[in-house]
């Protein structure tokens, strides 16, 4: 909205009246209609809108009386340039703005894409009705400047979609970035004994990381065993197996041992079949039974006996 | 050690007790290393030390050449029946090693110093450990 009264700044002298004027000169109708009758344009868009794609729910009425307004402003100084083909040109950039807000703020509060991309095609009834009185001349004009309004209009819609679409991809690309981040942390469990919980399919960007968290930590916490639960991972491929085997190499390199727990029973099978060669590192099927066995190597490595527990006694 | 020099031209060898400290503080490179494992292998003979300690933990950047010749120190130090221990390897570089595929299988880690010469004590204390473990 405080773009209306920047733009009437720089042409103080035209309004309304006089673009229709100047509209009148160069002829083409979709001006001369935008111009002459944009007020009432813009009632009979919004009752349309009223009674077909108005989410009450969602967007309050002045909000979307000025988002319409708004944009038929744009539109009619648009148009004015003589271009009803071009959207991507420079005399469109109002409008592109205009539309581009409207439709990541409309992708944030829920609405659907054809909802939006209804918010410019639902202009047409109102438009082509006017049109249709207000161009002189036999039927094939009127069919030509229909077309050509239509043209612009679906231009117009589809750049909505797009819009709407990027913002909800901006979203998908930073939800992933942060699953990422939380899909690796790194817990201690006891004094000398961190734990990596992993969750969700491996590839090599998140083992990557995974790796990395795991040996910072290490370092950080000065932990001697590092137990790394794969409860989580649904499936296990030669690709994650050398991964998992390269981490638990690293962390050996720097001093600390590795256990791999939660192996379930169909990915022990498939680690068989598949040929990995699992000898050089210990594993333990449940998560318990790994911290049992890394209470024996902490209490070995401090010289301290460590107490039987009952059960294995 | 030269005090114009510039570059250190040899790797500092500590005594302590029967236990050799080595503290690597620069990168290095491949002139570096074949001295220090020259030094190192004469100073294990002369002085029948039986653990060998290299602390790794300033160095950042490494090659195959490097991590073999950590292997080659390691294998070298065991015919004269010395244990070889590194300690303080950098994240950063541990990825880098098993990126080239060097797992260093000879060779033992540990943390820092103090675990270091914890583990080599643990070895000297039982020599039968690996072998025969119960």
């Amino acid at each position: 909205m405080a773009r209306t009264p920047e733009r009437r700044a720089q042409r103080p002298v035209r309004d309304a009246r006089a673009d229709a004027r100047h509209a009148r000169d160069a002829q083409h109708p979709i001006a001369t209609v935008l111009a002459e009758h944009e007020a009432e344009l813009l009632t009979e868009w919004l009752a349309g809108q009223r009674s077909t794609v108005r989410r009450p729910d969602l967007i309050r009425d002045s909000e979307l009386n000025a988002q319409a307004a708004e944009f038929l402003a744009t539109l009619r100084q648009a148009v004015m340039t003589g271009n009803v083909r071009d959207v991507q040109a420079p005399a469109y950039d109002g409008v592109r703005s205009v539309l581009g807000t409207l439709s990541r703020a409309r992708s944030l509060q829920g609405f659907t894409p054809s909802e939006t991309a209804m918010f410019v095609f639902s202009l047409k009834g109102p438009l082509y009705a006017r049109l249709r009185r207000a161009v002189p001349g036999g039927p094939d004009q009127v069919i030509d400047t229909m077309a050509a309004a239509g043209h612009l209009l679906d231009q117009l819609g589809l750049y909505t979609v797009e819009v709407y679409q990027r913002s909800r991809e901006e979203v998908i690309a930073r939800q992933q970035e942060d699953m990422m981040e939380l899909s690796t942390p790194v817990v201690k469990l006891w004094d000398g004994i961190v734990a990596l919980p992993m969750i969700g399919t491996l590839d090599s960007a998140r083992t990557q990381v995974v790796m990395e968290t795991l040996l910072q930590r290490i370092v950080e916490t000065g932990a001697e065993v590092a137990i790394i639960d794969i409860t989580g991972v649904p499936t296990v491929d030669t690709l994650t197996a050398q991964h998992l085997l390269k981490t638990v190499t690293a962390a050996r390199l720097m001093g600390a041992d590795c256990i791999i727990s939660g192996i379930r029973p169909q990915i022990a099978q498939t680690i068989v079949h598949l040929g990995v060669d699992l000898t050089d590192v210990t594993t333990k099927a449940t998560l318990a039974d790994a911290l049992r066995l890394a209470f024996t190597r902490v209490g070995a490595a401090n010289g301290v006996p460590l107490r039987q527990t009952p059960a294995r006694a | 050690m030269t005090a114009g020099g510039g570059a250190m031209e040899r790797i500092p060898i500590l005594q302590m007790g029967e236990f050799l400290l080595v503290t690597i503080q620069v990168d290095l490179n491949d002139t570096l290393a074949q001295t220090l494992m020259d030094d190192l292998t004469a100073k294990v003979a002369a002085t029948g030390a039986r653990g060998v300690l290299i602390d790794i933990s300033s160095v950042t950047v490494v090659d195959s050449f490097i991590g073999r010749m950590l292997n080659d120190i390691a294998a070298t130090s065991r015919v004269l029946d010395a244990t070889t221990v590194v300690v303080g390897m950098q994240p950063a570089v541990a990825i880098t090693l098993v990126e080239l595929g060097l797992s260093l299988g000879g060779v033992r880690t540990a943390l820092n110093v103090d675990r270091g010469i914890a583990l080599l004590r643990a070895a000297l204390a039982a020599p039968a450990d690996a072998t025969h473990p119960e």
